[in-house]
């Protein structure tokens, strides 16, 4: 059943063999809303007016694994040549830049912190991170993160230029914080309320979606693209039909529209 | 495929503590380093005089010499510009961090530790 429901609302692909996973992802959920079991809490879901929680679950079962500048030389890339780039194009307002399925907000973040160094008070900039997971968004917002987490991709001269300490955690600046704004967004909604964005990086996700969705999550991308804009996705992630750039593994053009599926 | 020990480069772990000192080696094994081992400062100070690593993992809060002192006379020495320094502590306020980068750290890993931490903060050093 939970695949089927994640599979419904989000086009995400569970394997129902491995149940650690229902266990590791479903277990703090069922605590949280009170439920005995991992069973009771997936046996509630059958109720369909259980809107509330079978978001829930779906949300937990969505991809989470993130850290600070994952894949460096991407980063490199974005800060020194794409972004420079669409800003010379660029003929007015801000440079539109989207961090999506950026889960507990490393990803966004990240390129604040670069943008920052790069080019203090220079391009007029916004950022914009979104995820399906409401947690994991409220985490992102707050901008907090353990001492684990600061250490898994965060140079320690980064760490001590954006981040105000305590004994264990970690707290953005307010500078590097509010320089990115949250939304919960489901990639599989129509997307044009949101805008259009010079630069969408949505990286390391395709492969936990069922085909259908990452075709349909990648056309409404590729829709949110303003002209001459620029998606970048995991060097590994599938994206058949997509423009690729030349020698920029992940990096891919914005072309002529393409139609969502469904 | 093991690598020719030659081609092996040198890691000294500087810890007071001889499990933390086990768990680095090991760690630091399974990243292609041939390690080697320093119980304070002034120890490890005597070893990069006669033979200087590549890469150094140093605690700061040690009997004898700390790690701080250890690594103002470091850069001092004949070649002690080379090592990468990577402090490894259980000091985590950012201003002893800090300091450590203003003193001439490359990275800084605060304890508890893992492999994965490890093999990051080398990374970000240019050490791997």
């Amino acid at each position: 059943m939970i695949a089927r429901l994640c599979a419904q609302r989000a086009g995400l692909k569970v394997d129902p063999e491995k149940t650690y996973l229902l266990e590791n992802r479903l277990g703090p959920v069922a605590r949280r809303e009170g439920f005995a079991s991992v069973h009771e809490f997936v046996s509630a879901l059958s109720d369909r007016s259980q809107d509330r929680l079978i978001w829930a679950a779906v949300e937990a079962m969505s991809a989470a694994e993130t850290a600070f500048f994952r894949d460096p030389l991407t980063f490199e890339r974005i800060v020194n040549e794409t972004l420079p780039n669409l800003a010379q194009r660029r003929r007015a307002g801000p440079l539109r830049i989207w961090a999506a399925a950026s889960g507990t907000g490393q990803e966004a973040y990240s390129l604040a912190m670069a943008l920052e160094e790069s080019a203090p008070g220079g391009a007029s900039l916004e950022i914009f991170g979104s995820d399906l997971c409401e947690r994991r968004l409220e985490k992102a917002q707050a901008g907090v993160y353990s001492q684990f987490e600061v250490q898994r991709g965060l140079s320690a001269r980064r760490l001590v230029r954006h981040f105000v300490g305590s004994e264990e955690d970690f707290a953005l600046s307010p500078r590097v914080r509010q320089a990115v704004r949250w939304r919960r967004v489901n990639l599989l909604d129509d997307l044009s309320r949101l805008g259009q964005f010079d630069l969408i990086v949505y990286r390391h996700q395709t492969g936990h979606l069922l085909e259908d969705a990452r075709h349909r999550v990648l056309a409404n991308l590729q829709g949110a693209l303003a002209p001459g804009g620029c998606l970048v996705l995991g060097e590994t992630d599938v994206a058949p039909g997509l423009a690729a750039v030349p020698g920029r593994p992940g990096f891919y053009r914005h072309s002529s529209p393409v139609r969502a599926f469904g | 495929m093991l690598k020719d020990p030659a081609d092996l480069k040198l890691c000294l772990v500087v810890d007071d503590s001889r499990v933390v000192r086990k768990v680095a080696r090991r760690i630091l094994e399974d990243l292609g380093f041939e390690v080697a081992e320093a119980g304070d400062g002034a120890e490890a100070l005597a070893w990069v005089r006669s033979a200087m690593p590549e890469l150094i993992l140093l605690d700061w809060n040690m009997p004898v010499m700390n790690g701080l002192e250890f690594l103002q006379k470091l850069r001092q020495e004949p070649g002690g510009d080379a090592p990468k320094v990577v402090f490894c502590s259980v000091e985590s306020d950012l201003d002893r961090i800090r300091q450590a980068l203003d003193q001439g750290a490359d990275e800084y890993i605060m304890k508890p530790f893992d492999g994965d931490i490890v093999a990051s903060k080398l990374m970000l050093a240019g050490a791997l």
